[in-house]
Parts: C-alpha cells; sequence; structure tokens
C-alpha cells in the first residue's frame, strides 16, 4: 500500500468519529434514563392528556399566545368544566410549580431551551399566583 | 426517464415502512434490527472500499495542476495550487473538503441562439453543493442530542445559532430548510437541464429521493405532526449503549425516518455517496508534484539485467590492455 500508514490513520480517525455516540456514552458510564418528572401534587388532570401533552405542548402555547395576544381571548372552559386561563407563567407554571424539577429536566433531556424565559416570569410559588385570580378553576 | 425508476424504489421502501411502523413488531424490527445491521454495513463497506482503493498503486504523481510549479527559486510558485511539499498537498485537501475549491471553477456550456457555443462560470451548484452538505454536517451533530447523555456543549450551541430568527414554536432551524432548498435544486438541475438529463442514471436520484424523504419526515416530525421526543431519544440511546429498547407510542413518522436513514447508511458504500472517502484518497488531489524533484519508480518495472561499462572492462581487460586501449582503472 502506498502512504499505508496515513491512510489506515484516517481510517481509525473516521471510525472514532462515526462510533463517537457508542464511546462517549461508555465513558461516561452508567444507564441512560429517562428524565424524571415531579408531577403537581394536588392535581390528577392536566389541560390536555398527558401523551398530547408530551408531544404537542409547544403547539398548544403557540396558540395559547396568538389567541391572547391578537384577539384577547384569554379563557375558555374545558370539557369537564374547568375555567382555564391561556397563561404560561400563571396556568402551566400555576400548577407545574417547580419549573426546574419538570420542564427543565425535560428540555435539558433533549437540549431544548425555550426562549420564552427572556421575558416570561418564571413565578416562585405559582399555586399563590394563580390564587390571585388566574390559573384554572 | 431514469428518475422514474428511482422513485418507484423510493416508492416501495416507503410504503413497507409505513406499513411496518404501523405495527409492534414492526417498530421493533426498525428500531432494532435494522439500524444494526445498516452502521454494520456502513461501517464494514467504507473500510473495504478504502482499503480497495489503498491497495491500487501511484507509482507516478498525476496531481492536477493549476498554477506555476515550483522550478527555479526566483520564480514564484503556486504553492495551493500546485504544491510541492507534503503540507501545500494538506492545505490544498482541507480547502477542497471543507470548501469544495475544484467545484468553484464550474463552467457550463451552452450553445447560443447565435449557434455560438460558449462556456461560463456556473457557480450556483457549488453554492447549492455546500448548502445542502454543510446543512446536512449541521443536523447530524444536532442530532447528537438524542445519542449523547450528558450533551455536549456544541449541540445548544449549534442550535442557538440555527434557530437565531426565533420564527415559529418550535424554533425553525435554518438547516432544515436550506438542506430541502438544496436537495430540491440538484434534482431540479437534473430534471431539468436536457444534458444532464440525458447523462443521469437512476443511481443518481436515488440518493436524492432518499435524503429528500429523510429530511420530509424529519421536519414533518418536528413541525407539524408531533412525535414523542422522550420516547425517541431512549431508543436512541438504547441502540448507542447496546441495550436496544423500543418504547410505545413514539409514532410511526419517527419509524419511517428512521428506516430511511438505516436505507441511506446500508447503501452509502455501495453508490456514488462513498466519495465522502474518495475525496481523501484522490490521486489528482492529494499528492504533492514533485515528480521531478523526486524520482519515483514504478514498482511494476521488470527487474533489468545491468551490465555496467566497469563491469565490462573488468572483463576485457587483458584484451583492451594488449590492444593499447586506455583503461577507466588501472
Ligand atoms: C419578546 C418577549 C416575549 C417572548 C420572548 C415571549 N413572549 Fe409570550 N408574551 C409576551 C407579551 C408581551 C405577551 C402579552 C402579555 C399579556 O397581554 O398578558 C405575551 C403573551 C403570551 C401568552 C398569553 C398570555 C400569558 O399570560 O401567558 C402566552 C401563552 C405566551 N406569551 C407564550 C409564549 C411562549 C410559549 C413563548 C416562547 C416560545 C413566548 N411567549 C415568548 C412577550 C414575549
Ligand atoms: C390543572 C393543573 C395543570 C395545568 C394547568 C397544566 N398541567 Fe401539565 N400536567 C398536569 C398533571 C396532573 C399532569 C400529569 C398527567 C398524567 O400523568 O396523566 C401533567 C402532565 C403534563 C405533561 C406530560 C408529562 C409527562 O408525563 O410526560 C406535560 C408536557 C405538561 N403537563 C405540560 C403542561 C403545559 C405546557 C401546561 C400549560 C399549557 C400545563 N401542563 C398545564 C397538571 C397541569
Ligand atoms: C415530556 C417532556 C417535556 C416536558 C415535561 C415539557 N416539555 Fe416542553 N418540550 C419538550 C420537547 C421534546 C420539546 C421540543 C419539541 C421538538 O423539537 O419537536 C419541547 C419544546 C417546548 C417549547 C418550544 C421550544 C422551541 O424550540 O421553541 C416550549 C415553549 C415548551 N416546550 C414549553 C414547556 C413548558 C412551559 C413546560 C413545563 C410546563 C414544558 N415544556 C414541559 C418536552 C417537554
Ligand atoms: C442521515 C441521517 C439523518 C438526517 C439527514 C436526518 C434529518 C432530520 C431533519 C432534517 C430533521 C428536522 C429537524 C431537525 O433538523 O432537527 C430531523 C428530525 C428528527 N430526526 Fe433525524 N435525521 C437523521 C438521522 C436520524 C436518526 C438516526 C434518528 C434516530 C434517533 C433521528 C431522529 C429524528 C427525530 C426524533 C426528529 C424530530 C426532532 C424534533 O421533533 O425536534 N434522525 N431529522
Amino acid at each position: 500500500m502506498y502512504d499505508g500508514g496515513k491512510i489506515v490513520a484516517g481510517l481509525v480517525v473516521f471510525l472514532v468519529l462515526v462510533t463517537v455516540p457508542v464511546w462517549l456514552n461508555a465513558l461516561a458510564g452508567g444507564t441512560p434514563r429517562a428524565p424524571e418528572l415531579e408531577l403537581p401534587r394536588d392535581e390528577s388532570r392536566c389541560v390536555e392528556p398527558a401523551a398530547v401533552m408530551r408531544a404537542t405542548h409547544m403547539e398548544l402555547l403557540d396558540t395559547w399566545r396568538d389567541s391572547v395576544v391578537r384577539s384577547d381571548d384569554r379563557f375558555f372552559t374545558l370539557e369537564d368544566g374547568r375555567r382555564v386561563e391561556r397563561s404560561l407563567s400563571r396556568t402551566c407554571l400555576g400548577c407545574h410549580d417547580r419549573k426546574d424539577a419538570f420542564c427543565d429536566r425535560c428540555h435539558d433531556y433533549l437540549a431544548v431551551s425555550p426562549y420564552c424565559w427572556d421575558c416570561h416570569v418564571i413565578p416562585e410559588g405559582g399555586t399563590a399566583l394563580a390564587a390571585a385570580g388566574g390559573g384554572v378553576r | 426517464m431514469r428518475a422514474w425508476s428511482a422513485l418507484a424504489i423510493v416508492v416501495v421502501l416507503l410504503g413497507v415502512a409505513w406499513v411496518a411502523s404501523g405495527t409492534g413488531g414492526g417498530q421493533a424490527v426498525i428500531g432494532t434490527v435494522i439500524p444494526y445491521l445498516a452502521v454494520a454495513l456502513f461501517l464494514a463497506g467504507m473500510v473495504a472500499r478504502v482499503i480497495g482503493w489503498a491497495r491500487s498503486p501511484v507509482p507516478f504523481r498525476i496531481t492536477t495542476t493549476c498554477g506555476q510549479q515550483r522550478s527555479l527559486p526566483w520564480i514564484p510558485s503556486a504553492t495551493l495550487d500546485n504544491p510541492h511539499t507534503g503540507w501545500g498537498a494538506v492545505r490544498r485537501m482541507v480547502l477542497e473538503v471543507l470548501l469544495f475549491r475544484s467545484l468553484f471553477r464550474n463552467t457550463r456550456s451552452e450553445l447560443r441562439p447565435t449557434e455560438r457555443l460558449v462556456y461560463e462560470s456556473d457557480k450556483v451548484l457549488w453554492v447549492a453543493a455546500l448548502a445542502f452538505h454543510w446543512s446536512f454536517l449541521v443536523i447530524l451533530l444536532r442530532h447528537l442530542r438524542f445519542f449523547l447523555e450528558p450533551i455536549p456543549r456544541l449541540v445548544p450551541l449549534l442550535e442557538t445559532v440555527d434557530g437565531f430568527f426565533q420564527l415559529t414554536v418550535p424554533t425553525l432551524f435554518l438547516t432544515d430548510a436550506l438542506i430541502v432548498a438544496a436537495l430540491l435544486y440538484l434534482l431540479g438541475r437534473r430534471v431539468l437541464n436536457v444534458q444532464l438529463r440525458y447523462l443521469s442514471l437512476a443511481a443518481d436520484y436515488f440518493p436524492l429521493f432518499v435524503l429528500l424523504t429523510i429530511a420530509t419526515t424529519g421536519i414533518l416530525m418536528r413541525y407539524v405532526t408531533k412525535v414523542d421526543l422522550v420516547g425517541a431519544k431512549e431508543l436512541a440511546m438504547g441502540l448507542v449503549t447496546f441495550h436496544p429498547v423500543v418504547p410505545q407510542g413514539i409514532g410511526t413518522l419517527f419509524f419511517v425516518h428512521l428506516f430511511f436513514v438505516s436505507v441511506l447508511f446500508a447503501y452509502f458504500p455501495f453508490s456514488k455517496l462513498v466519495h465522502m472517502g474518495g475525496v481523501f484518497l484522490s490521486p489528482t488531489r492529494n499528492l504533492a508534484n514533485n515528480n521531478r524533484a523526486r524520482r519515483h519508480v514504478s514498482p511494476w518495472n521488470p527487474e533489468v539485467k545491468v551490465h555496467t561499462y566497469e563491469q565490462w572492462e573488468e572483463e576485457f581487460r587483458d584484451k583492451l590492455v594488449a590492444a593499447g586501449i586506455p583503461l577507466d582503472k588501472e
């Protein structure tokens, strides 16, 4: 082989790069687990079934935002009679009051970083805010 | 048109993937067996191809030279376009691999209405090729978020740059738009240009259709019909830690995406796509042009029996002396 040494070295580099996930995970050790989410203690239902929420909550938030800022339509009623305010900080974080143990755990697991919090507040003790007039009733 | 047969194969594969993805057993096969087989074929195939190329002799340097060769010290030489050292060749290769420098010289010939044949520079292909390959790389690197835990800092960094305009929720990645636009151009070029259509084979269309299917299913998953990404990551992590799992309810589209990615990987070493490895082994690019400065001996030269003057003189020494002919070695 002409330049055999260089070609074999190149092949080794290629194989190492392609298998990055295998050996990086092996080096990191431990079996990977899906994130553990802290669910609201005093509530049992989300605004939609959990499976739907898991996949489509960002689209729901998008439609909520459009309803609020474009048609000033802030409230709606769920099939089970609960009245819901379309609000990111007051409603979602009213129930999921620990963002870092719910939203963030999932988002960090998948390297999602919503920029919403550039403007929206992360309430401390969301239930208090919900009691002050917003959220779900 | 040979595009039809390629399209037919892709449609059949799509049908198979779609039906299989709807069933539990199908998901298990597409989510475990097929990716492993595809990656095994990819790695073994690539190694075999490169070793095959490496074994062909390169006795003489056939570098393409696009500038003044190095000669006398006071004549400036083009060290990049006509490298005479190994490092010069490395610099040339880096630019070739990262920026497709030789494609930058792409020209196109056209018969003008005046019946005159004109050649002109055609940079669109270069731009589209760069857009496609770089988008592909960025997408692959961003996908590392499914395969690594913890996720390296590079991934969020790429996501921030790629999602710079913060359009739509989830944020639109520019590379998603770019890769589709570039692929459509590369396809359109072959379909619309008569000369190119004549030259194109099914094997030219097939990778384009497969890549378009992968990009389309990926984009649909992100922006239109959502899938459960936590499940997708569990499956991906299972694959790379060799504990394959197939979580319930990820969504059909994910398995179609994964199936076509497997098809691409399995097909890669046997198709023109091996140019990924081939570019590094192009003797017209990767060698220094030192044909004149150094002697390169062909390995298949037959062994020539030589009889030097010295030996001849020795053999006929007495006769030469007798004839009074002067000798080199007294
Ligand atoms: C540039 C600042 C900014 C950013 C970034 C931003 N928003 Fe908002 N958002 C606003 C403002 C201002 C309103 C109007 C508040 C009102 O009228 O009550 C609003 C209202 C909303 C509402 C309805 C009202 C409420 O109380 O929540 C929702 C839902 C919402 N945004 C969701 C989002 C989501 C989801 C994101 C991230 C993808 C986001 N926003 C990012 C500024 C922002
Ligand atoms: C009334 C309280 C309440 C409100 C308001 C609420 N959630 Fe939930 N959410 C829950 C509960 C309880 C669950 C767990 C449901 C289950 O497991 O069946 C849940 C589940 C979820 C899940 C799925 C978690 C998983 O198991 O994978 C997501 C995602 C989610 N919520 C997001 C949101 C977002 C985004 C909002 C705002 C649009 C919101 N929730 C508003 C109570 C709430
Ligand atoms: C079950 C895991 C999970 C939970 C819990 C969760 N998210 Fe998400 N979220 C995701 C995933 C995955 C994405 C990215 C979706 C994609 O790329 O298709 C996402 C995306 C988003 C986006 C859009 C981000 C973008 O790129 O523009 C917003 C906004 C968002 N989530 C808000 C929330 C809020 C608020 C909560 C907590 C109330 C929450 N999410 C809880 C998994 C989760
Ligand atoms: C050749 C390799 C691949 C290519 C070109 C490709 C391409 C894409 C593209 C263009 C998207 C759109 C969103 C984005 O850019 O992030 C996407 C999304 C996605 N891909 Fe791939 N993909 C490949 C391999 C894989 C593999 C091996 C998996 C297996 C885990 C995978 C899983 C996903 C998932 C789950 C999404 C949805 C992401 C979201 O909703 O944000 N892809 N893909």
